[in-house]
């Protein structure tokens, strides 16, 4: 069964906006929520730098000092560090062969595309266990968090 | 000298699902080793195909990064952390 991704709409509204506000360049940042056996949710994010200056128009990094950042401020909110989001400025929501050689499963993985400052779709991906390929997670929006 | 080796989320599942794994080593190099060994899933997500450590999958001594010490040959003392801290990179 395909996994679940939910997502309440204004969080997924802020990744598209850091991805436009970034825009030529690549955003990226992590996402914080709760995993359990058959339901993961996003419950806040947490934005980061992009510190690819040689080329943030296709690659951005975020390092092992942010993401221990990232992992001590889910901590601190009693949430987990469960994924992260990127966007693909002109490019579509999907991974790169780039992006696979670099990942662990596990993890959500959110890629907005955006296309001429706009935002398109958005997908979410989690890297299969034997790192063949990802597999797509389908996304649950909704007004209001499930845990709330 | 035995060793604590936090493991990372996203990689309890091949790890038997503990947060941490206790080992015998002597150098950095020596605990990923035993603990690849133990967890013969964990080595793909760690190494590349050469046997190199993944270029995202930095490793870290209490806190100190071993690129900035002797890297895999970084000697250990009893009680020590290890900590297995992946950079995320990636793009279109």
């Amino acid at each position: 069964m395909e996994p679940v991704l939910k997502i309440r709409e204004d969080l997924a509204r802020r990744i598209q906006s850091h991805g436009v506000e970034t825009y030529p360049h690549e955003c990226c940042g992590a996402l914080l929520g709760r995993d359990a056996e058959n339901s993961r949710e996003v419950l806040d994010l947490l934005p980061l730098e992009n510190r690819r200056n040689d080329s943030p128009r296709n690659r951005f990094e975020v390092t092992p000092e942010d993401v221990r950042l990232a992992e001590n401020t889910a901590r601190a909110k009693q949430l987990d560090l469960i994924g992260w989001y990127h966007s693909h400025p002109d490019a579509p929501a999907r991974p790169s062969e780039f992006d696979r050689e670099h990942a662990w499963p596990w993890y959500s993985y959110i890629i907005v595309s955006i296309q001429a400052r706009a935002p398109r779709d958005t997908r979410s991906w989690r890297l299969r266990d034997d790192r063949s390929a990802y597999d797509p997670e389908a996304i649950e929006t909704a007004a209001r968090s499930v845990g709330s | 000298m035995a060793v604590k080796v936090i493991i990372p989320t996203p990689l309890r599942a091949y790890a038997g699902k503990q947060e941490s794994v206790e080992l015998q080593a002597a150098t950095v190099g020596e605990a990923l080793s035993a603990l690849t060994s133990r967890f013969g899933e964990l080595k793909k997500h760690l190494y590349a195909d050469d046997g190199r450590l993944r270029s995202f999958v930095n490793v870290y001594v209490n806190d100190e990064d071993i690129r900035y010490l002797q890297k895999d040959q970084t000697r250990v003392r009893e009680g020590d952390t290890i900590s297995i801290v992946p950079s995320i990179a990636g793009g279109s």
